[in-house]
C-alpha cells in the first residue's frame, strides 16, 4: 500500500500484523507493528525480539492505556475506521502533546484528501493509503490552507504556534503586544 | 461590528477555494455522495426534500447593513426572492442550485460572511443574546466571546468530526435571552465573589426525542480559561461520546449516562492536564480579549435626554403605534435610545421569512436610525438596536408600509415554527400551514394584548428544530399511520428559569389544533390572577384544569 510520509511517497518497511505467530516469524526479519491486544497478552515475548516496534490503536483506544509503554514503540498507527470517526485526532493530539510521542504517527483505515489537513494539525506525519491515485490527490491538499487559527503539534512534541492566525496577528502588531515573555499570543486554541 | 483582518479574509477565501474544488469533484463524480456529504455539510450546504438548501452563518446574530444588503442579493439572485431567518440566527436558502453555491460563498466573503460550521457533526455557529452591547441588564458584551469561540472552533482540527453536531450560546446577562440551558454548552456571565467577570458553564442541554436543560458543571470559570475548558469538555466528549446510534449521540446522553458530577470530574482532570501540559498556553491574554473587545466598542451615541416629546405625543395620538411600542419596544441602556423588534411574523404569513425587498428595506434603516446594525433573534425576528426613541415612529410607519410593522413580539402569534413538511426531508406533520392558521385566529391586536406575554412554537418532528419543548405551548407534528397529528406540550420555559413543558394528552387532528389553541388560552383567561402571565397561571393551577377542558366529552 501507497504510504506518505512527511509529505513524500516512500517505500513502507514496517510489517504489520494481528497474529503472535506472525510476530514471531516477522519479528526477527524486520519492524513490525502489533496491536494492543497481542501486546498486552506477549509484552515480555515480543520485547525479547529486540526489534523495531510499531503499535496499531483501534478508534476506541486510547493512548493513555499504554502510555507507559510507549518509549518501546518508534511508530503509532491510529484507525480510522470510517473517516466519521474523529476519535483519533484526539488521540494524536494527546499522543503528540501529553505523552510526547516523537516518533512516526500513521493514520490507517479511511485516510481522505478532504482530512488530510485536519490530520496534520493533529500531529499526523505519516499516511497509509489504498491506492497511489489517492496519493497524489492527498499530496495536492496539503497546501489548502496557508494558516489556522489553531496552533497544532509539530513532531517534536510541542506546540508549534508561528504560522497561527492569532501568532501573525501579534507579529503583525507593535512589540507592545507581546505579553511578558516575549512569546506570541497563543489564545485562539 | 466584528471585521476581519488580512488573515481572516485569506482564510475564508482559501475556504471557498477549497469548496470550489470539491464542487467539482463532487459533479465530475470523483467524490461520491456519502463523501461528499460532511464535506457540503461543514459548508452549510443540506440536500433537502425538493433542492440543496444553504444555511449561512451569521455569527451571534449581528449583522451590518452591507451584509443585509448581500443576504438580499443573494435571495433575490440565487433563490426565489426571499430568505428564512432561523432560531439559531442563521439565514437559511431553499432553493440554490449545487453548481451556484461556490459563487454564493465567494459573494459572501466579500462582506465577510461564510457558512463554515452551520452544520455537521462540529462546533456550530456560535449564537449570543441578541440584544447584546444594548441591554441595560448585561455584565459584559457576550459577542466578545462569541467571536472568540467562532475563530477557535473554526475548522478546529480535533473537533470536526465529532459523534454529533455540538451548539455553545453565550450571554453576558443575567436575564437570558440566548436560551443556555437548551445548548449542548451553555455560558451564563456572573460576577465572582470578587467581582470579576466569569462564567458559569453548563453542559448537555437539548431538544430532539430527549429534552434536556443543561447542567451546571462550573460556576465561575474565569474568562480567561475558556477556550481551555471548551477544549477540555470537547475533548472529553469526542473521546467517549456514543458513535454507534445517532439518537445517544449528542453529549446530553454522555452527561446522563457519566453522572453529572462524574463528567464534571472528566473535565475537570482532563483540563488540569492541559494546563500542565503547556502552562498558560491556552489563555485568553487580555490584549486580544481587548483588541476583539474593540470591535464591539460602544457607539458613538449622541447626548439625548431621557423622555422624547415626540414620542410621547405619537404615543397619544397613536393608539395602533402605541401598541407597537408596548409589545416590540424594549429599554436601552443609553438614555434617549430603544431597541425595536422588527416582527417577521404577520399574521398567516410564514414565520422568520423576509423577502429581498425587506432585506434592503431594514438595512437602509438600519443605517438612517441606527449605527449600521441588525440582529437577528432566536425567535426568528429583526431587531434595530439603536434607534432614537424620537425616530421610533418614524421607523415604524416605514415597517407598516413594508409589511413588517406587526405588533406582536412576545405574543402568541410570535410562532416559532421550523420548515415542516414544506421542506423537509425528516418531517412527520406541516408545521408553516400550523403557524399560519393559529396567527391567523389571533389578528386581534386587542386580544393579542389582553392574553399578554406567551410563547407558542411549532416543530414538525421530534428533532425538535423549533424549541417546542421550551415553549410555554409546544406544539409536535407527528406522524400516526400517514396521517399528521399534532401533540401539546404545556410549561415549558425559554429564559433563565427554562424548563420543559409537559404533555397534556393525546394528540390533536390538524383541523382541530387551532381550537385546542383557543381552548388553552380560554383556561388561562378564565383562571388567571390579576397581572399573571400564561406560564404563572400554568404553574399555579397545574395541567388539570387545561386537561378538562381540552378532553370534555360532552
Ligand atoms: S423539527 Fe423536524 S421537521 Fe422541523 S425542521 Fe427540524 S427536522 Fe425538519
Amino acid at each position: 500500500m501507497p504510504l506518505i510520509k512527511h509529505g513524500t511517497l516512500v517505500e513502507d518497511i514496517w510489517h504489520e500484523t494481528d497474529d503472535f505467530a506472525d510476530v514471531q516469524t516477522l519479528a526477527p526479519l524486520g519492524p513490525v507493528i502489533v496491536t494492543l491486544n497481542v501486546w498486552r497478552q506477549h509484552r515480555a515475548a515480543i520485547l525479547a525480539y529486540d526489534g523495531r516496534l510499531g503499535l496499531r490503536l483501534a478508534p476506541g483506544q486510547t493512548p493513555d492505556l499504554v502510555a507507559a509503554d510507549l518509549h518501546h514503540f518508534e511508530l503509532v498507527e491510529l484507525e480510522f475506521a470510517k473517516f466519521t470517526d474523529g476519535r483519533a485526532y484526539s488521540h494524536a493530539r494527546l499522543l503528540r502533546e501529553r505523552h510526547g510521542f516523537k516518533g512516526e504517527l500513521r493514520a490507517v483505515g479511511e485516510v481522505l484528501r478532504d482530512q488530510l489537513s485536519f490530520m496534520l494539525r493533529c500531529g499526523f506525519d505519516a499516511f497509509s493509503l489504498e491506492t497511489d491515485q489517492q496519493a497524489e490527490a492527498l499530496l495536492a491538499a496539503v497546501d489548502e490552507f496557508a494558516h489556522w487559527y489553531q496552533p497544532a503539534p509539530g513532531t517534536s512534541g510541542r506546540l508549534d504556534h508561528r504560522s497561527t492566525i492569532p501568532a501573525l496577528r501579534q507579529g503583525a502588531g507593535n512589540s507592545t503586544n507581546r505579553d511578558t515573555a516575549g512569546r506570541a499570543a497563543t489564545w485562539a486554541y | 461590528m466584528c471585521r476581519y483582518d488580512e488573515f481572516d479574509h485569506a482564510f475564508v477565501a482559501e475556504r471557498v477555494d477549497q469548496f470550489r474544488g470539491q464542487v467539482a469533484r463532487r459533479v465530475a463524480g470523483d467524490l461520491s455522495e456519502d463523501e461528499f456529504k460532511p464535506l457540503r455539510l461543514m459548508n452549510g450546504l443540506y440536500l433537502q426534500l425538493h433542492a440543496y438548501m444553504l444555511r449561512v452563518a451569521i455569527p451571534y446574530g449581528t449583522l451590518s447593513a452591507t451584509q443585509m444588503r448581500m443576504l438580499a442579493h443573494i435571495a433575490r439572485t440565487y433563490d426565489r426572492g426571499y430568505g428564512h431567518f432561523t432560531t439559531r440566527q442563521n439565514i437559511q436558502y431553499n432553493w440554490p442550485a449545487l453548481a451556484d453555491v461556490p459563487d454564493i460563498l465567494d459573494d459572501l466573503a466579500s462582506v465577510e460572511m461564510h457558512a463554515i460550521q452551520t452544520s455537521g457533526n462540529c462546533i456550530r455557529n456560535t449564537t449570543a443574546d441578541p440584544l447584546a452591547g444594548v441591554a441595560a441588564d448585561e455584565i459584559e458584551d457576550p459577542r466578545v466571546y462569541a467571536e472568540i469561540i467562532r475563530q477557535w472552533s473554526t475548522l478546529h482540527p480535533e473537533f470536526s468530526f465529532l459523534p454529533r453536531k455540538f451548539k455553545i450560546a453565550v450571554t453576558g446577562a443575567p436575564n437570558d435571552r440566548a436560551v443556555t440551558r437548551g445548548h449542548d454548552i451553555g455560558l451564563r456571565m456572573h460576577r465572582d465573589l470578587q467581582g470579576n467577570p466569569s462564567f458559569e458553564v453548563m453542559v448537555g442541554g437539548g431538544q430532539g426525542r430527549t429534552p434536556i436543560l443543561a447542567k451546571t458543571i462550573r460556576n465561575f470559570l474565569p474568562v480567561e480559561h475558556l477556550l481551555s475548558y471548551l477544549e477540555a469538555i470537547l475533548r472529553v466528549y469526542n473521546q467517549l461520546g456514543r458513535r454507534d446510534n445517532i439518537y445517544k449521540a449528542r453529549i446530553k446522553i454522555l452527561v446522563q449516562s457519566e453522572g453529572e458530577a462524574a463528567f464534571a470530574e472528566q473535565v475537570e482532570a482532563e483540563w488540569q492536564q492541559i494546563h500542565n501540559n503547556a502552562p498558560g498556553a491556552l489563555d485568553l491574554p487580555e490584549a486580544e480579549r481587548n483588541r476583539i473587545a474593540a470591535y464591539f466598542a460602544p457607539h458613538g451615541y449622541a447626548d439625548l435626554p431621557k423622555q422624547s416629546p415626540i414620542l410621547d405625543a405619537a404615543l397619544d395620538t397613536d393608539p395602533a403605534f402605541a401598541a407597537w411600542v408596548e409589545s416590540n419596544v424594549q429599554g436601552h441602556k443609553q438614555p434617549g435610545y430603544a431597541i425595536a423588534t422588527i416582527s417577521l411574523k404577520p399574521h398567516g404569513g410564514i414565520p422568520g421569512d423576509a423577502s429581498a425587498g425587506q432585506m434592503d428595506a431594514v438595512a437602509d434603516l438600519a443605517e438612517r436610525y441606527g449605527f449600521d446594525e441588525i440582529r437577528i433573534t432566536y425567535k426568528q425576528n429583526l431587531v434595530l438596536p439603536d434607534v432614537p426613541k424620537a425616530d421610533l415612529h418614524t421607523v415604524w410607519q416605514e415597517l407598516v408600509d413594508l409589511g413588517l410593522g406587526t405588533a406582536n413580539a412576545g405574543r402568541i402569534s410570535d410562532i416559532i415554527a421550523c420548515p415542516g413538511l414544506d421542506y423537509c426531508n425528516l418531517a412527520n406533520a406541516r408545521s408553516i400551514p400550523i403557524a399560519q392558521r393559529i396567527s391567523e385566529r389571533f389578528t386581534d391586536l386587542q386580544r393579542e394584548r389582553e392574553i399578554g406575554d406567551l410563547s407558542l412554537n411549532i416543530s414538525g418532528c421530534i428533532n425538535a428544530c423549533a424549541h417546542h419543548h421550551v415553549a410555554n405551548i409546544g406544539i409536535l407534528g407527528v406522524d400516526k399511520k400517514g396521517v399528521e397529528y399534532y401533540q401539546i406540550t404545556l410549561g415549558g420555559v425559554a429564559d433563565e428559569n427554562a424548563a420543559i413543558g409537559a404533555v397534556i394528552g393525546p394528540a390533536f387532528e390538524e383541523h382541530q389544533i387551532a381550537d385546542a389553541v383557543e381552548t388553552i388560552v380560554d383556561v388561562y383567561l378564565n383562571e388567571r390572577e390579576t397581572d399573571e402571565r400564561f406560564i404563572e397561571t400554568y404553574q399555579r393551577v397545574g395541567p388539570q384544569p387545561f386537561k378538562e377542558k381540552l378532553y370534555a366529552t360532552d
